[in-house]
């Protein structure tokens, strides 16, 4: 399976101001981000002829990336809006490389956003919060969402006895490395302890185990890597991509300690002919502490069980042995729904381009993108590159 | 959607509505699988261990084991603000197959993966009884 490796690259990347953010709508955002990528790569809006959309919550439309399409005057050749919530963002990469690669499409640029803090009413709030889990079988017990996550800790903690300050070393990394990113949502740095204090939200994640409410969009161009080399700056290149997918509901889940990451990232890894070993920096979904410790153990960065012990004593931070989330992730930088993980596939870029300043991995050649979305659903692995062989 | 305050009722699908007659009448039924004998749960038109169309409604024993928990403090909705704090939990049935509930009758605290319980039932409406469990 070694179909895409390396024939596919990134040439734009660009966020637009993320946190909060009342004086875009949602369309808005989508649009700028679009045109900010377009910047970034040295092209107009007419070189584009493949656009992706994800969902929009706030703004939401039956053909949303027609709608895109429409709003820009793009008229593109391929076209279509995709919506495996927190794994939108890859998965919309893997379609994008694959149309690219068999050349429906040449050009395609990605837009993703939302403003799930400002452009909510009490309703649509309301309806966000409790729609999440199937209606007749879940909703009934009233599980909110952190609900959902919080069995998926127990259930770690209870197997390998993860303990809640280790969940906590993960929101801690995030905000130390927000604290270096001026973009970012959440600057203040925050201890252990501060996590522990927190409000308990669901048992036994506590308000600070919980990611961000934000509006903000992103935006990236991807091309063939031969078209790549005639962009403005260097591509990022696609080595590896891998799904995983194994329920829509928790109840029906497999397994509550390993998710089809582990799937993900192994079809991944041999796409790239690459290991845990080879990567510099990754940037992991973390809507939630528990989420990161697991990703770490079924990406293969820890055996199963270790991840608690894995994020100690700083090893996920920057100078750390593999340093996660530097931009801030959804924890700390920010995190408007869908496009979540589009933020960190722009701070992988930047840090593969070494653009980062103070939060700059040195030498970072490698990095590792992976989003989950759903309850644990849907999971899609990415591995990037400076370099195409 | 669910309004603010109202408890989200199940309605019932053609493919759901022998399990919430069985709950009316308190009684927790799965599917089972004449060809292979499988249990399942949510009810499905195939068996998903050998796509047999002979799923058969059965009586479980009612008796489960909590594979996960947890306490909710801040409740989804307003409707579950009188419930906090509230156990929402995954529970393997004797069966076989897991089903998300709440665990009541007993202190929140006092729940433990592993937990054996006993289904019970929560009168919602005349047509409506909600299975949830409780400590054997």
């Amino acid at each position: 399976m070694d179909s895409l490796r390396g024939k596919v690259a990134i040439v734009g990347a660009a966020d637009t101001e993320v946190g909060v953010v009342p004086q875009l709508s949602a369309t808005q955002l989508y649009v700028k981000g679009a045109k900010l990528a377009l910047e970034d790569a040295g092209i107009t809006k007419d070189d584009v002829d493949g656009l992706i959309t994800c969902t929009s919550f706030v703004e939401p439309y039956m053909y949303h990336a027609e709608m895109i399409a429409e709003y820009m005057q793009i008229f593109p050749r391929y076209c279509l809006n995709v919506a495996t919530g927190g794994g939108t963002t890859l998965a919309i990469m893997h379609h994008a490389a694959s149309a690219i690669a068999t050349g429906v499409c040449n050009t395609v640029l990605i837009t993703m956003a939302d403003n799930m803090l400002s452009g909510l009413s009490r309703d649509k709030a309301i309806e966000a919060m409790s729609t999440a889990g199937h209606a007749q079988f879940e909703r009934p017990y009233g599980p909110p969402i952190p609900g959902f996550y919080a069995m998926l800790a127990q259930a770690h903690m209870h197997a390998y006895g993860t303990t809640s300050a280790q969940l906590a070393a993960v929101a801690v990394a995030c905000r130390k490395h927000a604290s270096m990113n001026p973009a970012a949502q959440m600057r203040q740095p925050i201890s252990i302890d501060d996590v522990l204090n927190s409000r308990m939200i669901a048992h036994p994640l506590h308000l600070l185990d919980c990611s961000l409410v934000s509006d903000g969009g992103a935006a990236i161009v991807m091309t063939s890597a031969e078209r790549a080399k005639s962009f403005k700056k260097k591509p990022v290149y696609m080595l590896g991509v891998g799904e995983g997918h194994s329920h829509e509901h928790l109840s029906q889940a497999r397994s509550l300690t390993t998710s089809a990451a582990k799937e993900a990232g192994e079809r991944a890894y041999a796409m790239a002919g690459l290991g845990p070993k080879d990567i510099d920096v990754a940037e992991l979904y973390d809507c939630f502490t528990p989420v990161v410790i697991i990703e770490l153990e079924d990406l293969g960065f820890c055996p199963k069980g270790e991840g608690g012990r894995f994020v100690e004593g700083g090893r996920i931070e920057l100078g750390g042995d593999l340093p996660i989330n530097t931009h801030g992730g959804l924890m700390s930088h920010c995190h408007p729904g869908h496009p979540g993980s589009l933020f960190s596939i722009t701070e992988a870029v930047r840090q593969l381009r070494g653009e980062c300043g103070p939060r700059q991995v040195k030498d970072a050649e490698v990095a590792f993108v992976h989003a989950q979305g759903g309850i644990m659903s849907t999971h899609c692995s990415m591995i990037l590159g400076k370099e195409n062989n | 959607m669910a309004a603010p305050g109202v408890k989200p009722v199940p309605v019932p699908t053609k493919e759901t509505q022998p399990y919430w007659d069985g709950c009316k009448q308190h009684e927790l039924r799965v599917q089972k699988c004449a060809a292979c004998g499988h249990h399942q749960f949510y009810p499905r038109l195939y068996c998903t261990t050998c796509m047999s169309d002979r799923v058969e409604w059965v009586k479980t024993s009612g008796r489960a084991t909590v594979l996960s928990y947890t306490i909710i403090y801040r409740p989804v909705t307003q409707a579950f603000a009188g419930n906090v704090p509230y156990v929402v939990a995954l529970v393997t049935l004797a069966e076989g197959p897991q089903m998300m509930t709440n665990i009541v009758g007993c202190e929140p605290e006092k729940v433990y993966i592993g937990m054996p319980v006993q289904v019970t039932f929560d009168d919602w409406t005349e047509d409506i009884s909600v299975p949830k469990f409780k400590p054997v």
